[in-house]
C-alpha cells in the first residue's frame, strides 16, 4: 500500500487530503471536508487539470491586453502549449467580457475567454 | 569651443555654473549621469548648517557661514523648499561641557549668531522628545534645512535658463592641456575650452590628477540614512545633533524641509565611489545611535533607507581655486559636509576667480528669479482651484500618497533640463516619495514619461542606462519556459 | 454638495456596499473611485479563484469584479472614476444642522432618520475641479497597500529591477509588459505566490521564493498551484539579506534566519537574478481616517469599529481591506454588505445610538478581531466575527466564552496566521446571557502544545 498526500486546490479551504493507493488504485481517501477534495486527488492521480489564465494582445483598445482563461480545467501537462497558442492571439478591439478567445485550445475541447472587457479607443 | 566647463552637475557644479551664468561667458556642464544631481547632493541630510563645525580660518567655514546667510533670500529667489528650524548640538554628559563650550566659541569665532548654551528644561520646552539622557544643548538659531534636489535643481534650471549648456549622459575620460587651454574628452566627443571647473564630487581626484602634478586624494565616506513617514515627521522641530560621545561621531535627527523625519549618516570609508549600498549593520548603527537623542525613535515609521558618498579630502578642507600647476583649472574639490550648505557662498566665491583669471562683462540680461513646479499638496484651497481651472491635470492624482498630480509631472518633464528618468519625476516633484515608495504610481509615471517624451516604456529607466524598468512583452520568453517544463 | 451617502473607494468593498445600501432604501448615494475604472485591484488579480463562497463558481477577479458592477450599473447607482478624496474632515461646528427647519427654510433632503452631516469629503477630479462633499454618512473602503522594501529594512543596492509583486502584477496584467525575466520573489503571501506562476507563464523563470517565518503566509491551494506545479522552491525561514547591482538587479543574497528572523551568519546564498518581487504583508490605507481621527485598531492598522462596523466617528462605516486585510474577497463582499445595511440603517434613524457595548477581547492566540465589540440591541440576528490567529495551531479549537464561561469550542484541523477566521454570533444567544461584559475569543492549542 503506498500513502499520499494532496492538498486539495478546489477551493480555499485546501484540505490535506490523505489517500491510500494499491497497484495504481485507490483503497481510500480521507481528510477532505467536501466530495471535490475525492474528485480532486482522484484527477491528479490519473489525469492531473488546471484552469489556466493568461492574457491576450488586443489592438486598439484602452488596454494592450486583456485577461482569458480556459472555461474549464485542461490537461496539466497541456498548460505550456496552451500558452504558447495565446502568445500568437490578437484580438481586436472591442473586447467584451465572456467573448470567445479559442473555440478549442489545443485539441482539448475546452474554449478560452476574456475575463475583463476592453473598450475600443 | 567653449569658455568654461564645468565638470559636474551636483549642487556645486550648478551653484557654479549658476554664478557664472551672471557673465558673458560661455559656460558648458558635463554631467555623466542621465539628470543633474546624480551624486552626493542626492543622498545627504539636507541640512544648511549654522557654521559651528569648521575649524576657523577654514574654507568650510568661512562659506558654510556666508552660504548660510545666502540661502534664506536665494529660496526665495529660486523657488525651492527652505526653512530656518534652528539646531541643537545635544550633550549628554557632564563631562563633556567643556566641548559643548569650545563649540560655542569656534560657532563665534566663525561669525555664527545667536548660538547660545540651553540648558535641559528650555532643551524639553523646545523638545519635547528630547532624550532623558540630553544634559544641555548648544543652540544654533540661523541652523536650517532644505530640499538638496530642489536647490540643486533650481540652480541649474536657473543657470541652463541664462544660457549654461549642460550635457548630460557626457562622462569625462581625460582632460589634455592645449595652447588654448584644456581639451576635455568625453564619451560625448572633445570639448575644447579656456577653463576647467572640477565639481566632480568623488571623483574630483581623478581629474583635478590629470592636469596637475601636485595630487590630491579623495576618499569615499559612506553614510546610510533612514527616512520616517511623514506621521512622525513632527517628532522632532529642530535638528539634533550629537556632542561626540564615547560611541564614536554622532547622527542626527532632523525633520526634512518636507515633513518626513531623518536619522543618520553613518560614516565608513570605502574605496568604491560608486558604493552607494544600505547595509544591516550600517541602518543598525545609526539607529541605534540616532535612538540616543530622543525617547522613543520610531524606528517602525522608516519608509526607506539610502546611502550617500561624501567626497573627503584627505587634508580636511574644500580644495577651491586654482590649481597651483595648472593655469585655468579650478577645483572645487574634496566638498564633503556642509558643501550644500556652502554652495551659494561658494559658486559666488569660485566665480569671483575664474573672473580674475579670465575677465568677462556681466550679461545684461541675466533672470535672477525662478518659479518650481507648483505643489498641489502644499498648495491652500483657494491655489488648489485656480490651478485646476489654469489646467485641469492638476487634479489628477498620480501618486496619492505625496498627493503629485499629473499636471505637475508634467511641468518636471517639460521644463528647462527636465526629468527624463523616473528618479528625475520624484526628485521634481515628489512623485513616489512617500509611504508606499512609488508602488501605485511608478507605473502611471512610466506611462506618462513615455508619452510625453514619445519613447516606448521599455525605454524609461529609474535613472540612468541600464536602470529601465521593462524587460519586454508578455510571453517574450516562453521558450525559457517550455525548457523549464522539460 | 450634500449626499447622504458617500462610499470612499470602487473595489470590491465599495460596491457591495453601495449595493446593499441601495437594496436597504438609500437613495442618494454616490461611489468615489480614483482609478479610472470601478473593481479596484481585482481588475488585476486575472487568476482564478475568486467567488466560489459568494457565487459558487471559480471566478477570476475581474469577473468577479463584473458581477458587482453590473449590480451597480442596474440600480444606477451614481460613480465619480478618476476621483481623489483629498480630505476628510469634520463639519464645522454652526455651519451644519438643523438650520434649514428652525428657519422654515427648505424641506430638509433628508425628512426622516437623521439630518445631520457627519463630515465633509473634498474630493477633486479632472472635470470638475475640487470640491466638498457634506455627507450623511461615509464608508471607508479604500483598500490597502503593500509593504515597500524601505519598510522591510532590505540593505544593498537601490536598482530598477525593485517591485512589490503588485506593481509587477499591474506591468503584467494591466500592460502586458514584463518587469523582469528572472526573478525571485520575497514573501510567500497569496500575491507573492500568484505571481510566480504568472511570471512563469508570461516566459519569466522564478527562481525561488523566500519566506521569513516558518510557514507561508498565503492559502495552502496557492503553494500547490502556483509554486509546485511548476518546480518553483519555497524558502521558509528565509530573507534577503543584500541587493547587488547598481543600475539593474544583478543579484540578491539570501539567508536562513533564526527563532527571531535574525539573518544567520554563514547561511548566505547569492542567487543571480534582474528582478525582486516583494509580497512582504499588506497595511490598510488609512489615511483619510486619520485626516478625520478616527480610532485606529493598531493590530490590524484599521479603524476600530462596533458590529455595525461603525467607527468611533457615528455615521462612519469601514469595510473590507481598509478596516483589515482579508484573504478572501468573497468576505470582503460580506462584510462590505453589512456596513452597506447599517449605514443605511443609521441614515433612515434605525441604528440606535450605542447603548452598551460588549467588548470582544481577542486573547491567547488571537491577534485581533473585527468587530472589537458589540451591542446587543444594535446588531443584526447574526454577527460574524473575523479574526486573525498569531501563529500556526494544529488540531486546537477556537473558544469562545462570555463573562468567563466557555459558550463554544470548536475543533480545527489547522489555524494559521495567513488564513483569517470567523465566527458568528447569534443575537439570541447574547440576550439570553442578560447582563453580558465581555466576550473572549480565544485559542486552545490541542494538549497545549503548538506548532
Amino acid at each position: 500500500m503506498e500513502k499520499r498526500e494532496f492538498v486539495c486546490i478546489g477551493c480555499p479551504l485546501g484540505c490535506n487530503v490523505t489517500v491510500d493507493t494499491e497497484g495504481g488504485q485507490i483503497r481510500s481517501i480521507a481528510g477532505n471536508t467536501c466530495p471535490r477534495g475525492a474528485d480532486y486527488v482522484t484527477k491528479e492521480l490519473t489525469d492531473p487539470r488546471r484552469i489556466v489564465t493568461s492574457l491576450v494582445r488586443v489592438k486598439g483598445g484602452e488596454l494592450p491586453v486583456v485577461s482569458v482563461k480556459t472555461e474549464a480545467d485542461i490537461p496539466k501537462d497541456r498548460i505550456g502549449e496552451c500558452i504558447g497558442v495565446l502568445k500568437d492571439i490578437e484580438l481586436q478591439a472591442p473586447v467584451r467580457m465572456g467573448q470567445v478567445v479559442a473555440e478549442d485550445i489545443c485539441g482539448t475541447g475546452i474554449r478560452v475567454i476574456a475575463t475583463r472587457a476592453d473598450a475600443a479607443l | 569651443m567653449t569658455d568654461i566647463i564645468v565638470i559636474g552637475a551636483g549642487v556645486t557644479g550648478c551653484a557654479v555654473a549658476r554664478e557664472l551664468a551672471r557673465y558673458d561667458w560661455k559656460v558648458t556642464v558635463l554631467e555623466r549621469a542621465s539628470d543633474v544631481c546624480e551624486g552626493t547632493s542626492k543622498a545627504n541630510s539636507g541640512i544648511v548648517h549654522a557654521g559651528f563645525d569648521a575649524q576657523p580660518g577654514t574654507l568650510k567655514a568661512k562659506l558654510n557661514v556666508e552660504g548660510n546667510r545666502m540661502m534664506g533670500e536665494l529660496s526665495r529667489e529660486l523657488d525651492f523648499p527652505f526653512r530656518n528650524n534652528g539646531s541643537l548640538v545635544l550633550c549628554f554628559d557632564e563631562k563633556d561641557r567643556p566641548t559643548l563650550q569650545r563649540l560655542l566659541e569656534q560657532g563665534k569665532e566663525n561669525g555664527v549668531e545667536g548660538l547660545r548654551i540651553i540648558e535641559r528644561p528650555e532643551l524639553k520646552e523646545l523638545e519635547p522628545n528630547i532624550s532623558d539622557g540630553a544634559v544641555a544643548a548648544l543652540y544654533a538659531p540661523t541652523g536650517g534645512i532644505v530640499c538638496p534636489f530642489g536647490l540643486t535643481i533650481a540652480l541649474a534650471e536657473n543657470a541652463a535658463v541664462n544660457g549654461v549648456d549642460f550635457r548630460l549622459n557626457t562622462e569625462v575620460r581625460e582632460i589634455e592641456r592645449t595652447d588654448f587651454g584644456y581639451r576635455v574628452i568625453t564619451n560625448g566627443g572633445a570639448f575644447e575650452t579656456r577653463v576647467v571647473i572640477n565639481a566632480a564630487g568623488v571623483y574630483a581626484d581623478r581629474f583635478h590628477n590629470m592636469v596637475s602634478g601636485k595630487k590630491i586624494r579623495i576618499i569615499p565616506r559612506k553614510g546610510e540614512y533612514c527616512l520616517m513617514d511623514k506621521k512622525v515627521g513632527g517628532f522632532v522641530d529642530r535638528t539634533l545633533f550629537q556632542l561626540p560621545t564615547i560611541y564614536g561621531k554622532g547622527v542626527l535627527v532632523t525633520p526634512t524641509v518636507h515633513g518626513n523625519l531623518l536619522a543618520g549618516p553613518t560614516a565608513v570609508d570605502v574605496e568604491d565611489p560608486e558604493a552607494l549600498n544600505t547595509t544591516r549593520e550600517g541602518m543598525e548603527d545609526l539607529l541605534k545611535r540616532a535612538a540616543l537623542s530622543v525617547n522613543g525613535l520610531p524606528v517602525r515609521q522608516v519608509i526607506t533607507s539610502f546611502a550617500g558618498l561624501r567626497a573627503h579630502e584627505e587634508q580636511g578642507d574644500f580644495i577651491i581655486g586654482q590649481a597651483e600647476d595648472a593655469p585655468g583649472f579650478f577645483d572645487a574639490a574634496g566638498i564633503e559636509s556642509p558643501g550644500l550648505s556652502c554652495a551659494p557662498a561658494l559658486g559666488r566665491y569660485l566665480a569671483q576667480m575664474v573672473l580674475q583669471y579670465l575677465p568677462a562683462g556681466e550679461k545684461k540680461n541675466f533672470i535672477a528669479g525662478r518659479k518650481g513646479i507648483p505643489s498641489m499638496a502644499l498648495a491652500d484651497a483657494e491655489e488648489r482651484q485656480r490651478l485646476i481651472q489654469e489646467n485641469p491635470l492638476y487634479a489628477n492624482v498620480v501618486c496619492r500618497c505625496e498627493l503629485v498630480t499629473e499636471g505637475e509631472i508634467l511641468d518636471a518633464i517639460h521644463r528647462p533640463l527636465g526629468a527624463t528618468t523616473l528618479d528625475g519625476v520624484k526628485r521634481r516633484t515628489r512623485a513616489g516619495m512617500g509611504r508606499c515608495q512609488a508602488g501605485f504610481c511608478s507605473p502611471k509615471t512610466v506611462e506618462i514619461l513615455a508619452r510625453e517624451l514619445v519613447k516606448d516604456m521599455a525605454e524609461i529607466g529609474k535613472n540612468d542606462a541600464g536602470s529601465e524598468f521593462l524587460t519586454g512583452y508578455n510571453k517574450d520568453g516562453i521558450e525559457v519556459w517550455e525548457e523549464v517544463q522539460g | 454638495m450634500k449626499k447622504d451617502l458617500v462610499i470612499i473607494g470602487g473595489g470590491p468593498a465599495g460596491l457591495a456596499a453601495a449595493i446593499a445600501a441601495r437594496d436597504a432604501g438609500v437613495e442618494d448615494l454616490l461611489i468615489l473611485e480614483r482609478d479610472a475604472r470601478l473593481g479596484g485591484i481585482l481588475n488585476q488579480c486575472i487568476h482564478n479563484g475568486f467567488g466560489l463562497h459568494t457565487f459558487r463558481e471559480e471566478l477570476t477577479g475581474p469577473e468577479y469584479a463584473g458581477r458587482y458592477i453590473d449590480q451597480v450599473l442596474a440600480r444606477d447607482i451614481p460613480c465619480k472614476l478618476n476621483t481623489m478624496v483629498v480630505d476628510l474632515s469634520d463639519v464645522p461646528r454652526g455651519a451644519e444642522g438643523e438650520k434649514g427647519e428652525a428657519e422654515g427654510g427648505p424641506k430638509p433632503e433628508r425628512p426622516e432618520g437623521r439630518k445631520k452631516s457627519v463630515c465633509l469629503v473634498t474630493v477633486m477630479n479632472r472635470e470638475e475641479g475640487i470640491y466638498t462633499i457634506e455627507a450623511g454618512a461615509v464608508i471607508l473602503a479604500m483598500g490597502c497597500r503593500e509593504r515597500s522594501r524601505g519598510a522591510l529594512n532590505i540593505p544593498g543596492f537601490r536598482p530598477a529591477g525593485i517591485y512589490s509583486a503588485g506593481t509587477a502584477q499591474r506591468y503584467v496584467n494591466m500592460e502586458g509588459r514584463m518587469p523582469g525575466r528572472e526573478v525571485v520573489i520575497l514573501g510567500s503571501g497569496d500575491i507573492g505566490l500568484i505571481m510566480a506562476r504568472r511570471m512563469t507563464l508570461e516566459g519569466a523563470r522564478v527562481k525561488l521564493v523566500a519566506e521569513l517565518m516558518p510557514y507561508s503566509g498565503g492559502l495552502k491551494r496557492n503553494i500547490v498551484q502556483c509554486l509546485d506545479d511548476f518546480g518553483i522552491p519555497l524558502k521558509l525561514s528565509h530573507t534577503v539579506v543584500d541587493i547587488r547591482g547598481k543600475e539593474r538587479v544583478e543579484a540578491v543574497v539570501i539567508a536562513r534566519v533564526d527563532e527571531y528572523s535574525r539573518p544567520i551568519p554563514g547561511t548566505e546564498e547569492t542567487v543571480t537574478c534582474d528582478t525582486l518581487l516583494l509580497s512582504c504583508g499588506l497595511i490598510p490605507e488609512n489615511e483619510l481616517s486619520d485626516s478625520l481621527g478616527v480610532e485606529m485598531n493598531p493590530a490590524t492598522n484599521g479603524p476600530k469599529v462596533n458590529e455595525s462596523l461603525e467607527t468611533d466617528r457615528e455615521g462612519v462605516f469601514a469595510c473590507g481591506n481598509v478596516l483589515h486585510v482579508h484573504d478572501l474577497v468573497d468576505y470582503v463582499s460580506e462584510e462590505a454588505a453589512q456596513a452597506g445595511r447599517r449605514a443605511a440603517a443609521f441614515l433612515d434613524g434605525r441604528l440606535e445610538k450605542t447603548k452598551r457595548e460588549i467588548p470582544i477581547r481577542a486573547v491567547d492566540g488571537v491577534r485581533y478581531t473585527v468587530p472589537a465589540s458589540l451591542d446587543t440591541g444594535r446588531m443584526e440576528e447574526t454577527q460574524v466575527v473575523r479574526f486573525r490567529v498569531g501563529n500556526v495551531y494544529r488540531d486546537a479549537a477556537i473558544e469562545i466564552s462570555f463573562d468567563g464561561k466557555v459558550v463554544s469550542s470548536r475543533k480545527k484541523k489547522v489555524l494559521a496566521p495567513g488564513e483569517m477566521e470567523q465566527i458568528n454570533l447569534k443575537k439570541a444567544d447574547l440576550e439570553q446571557y442578560g447582563d453580558l461584559k465581555e466576550i473572549r475569543i480565544a485559542i486552545r492549542p490541542a494538549d497545549g502544545g503548538k506548532q
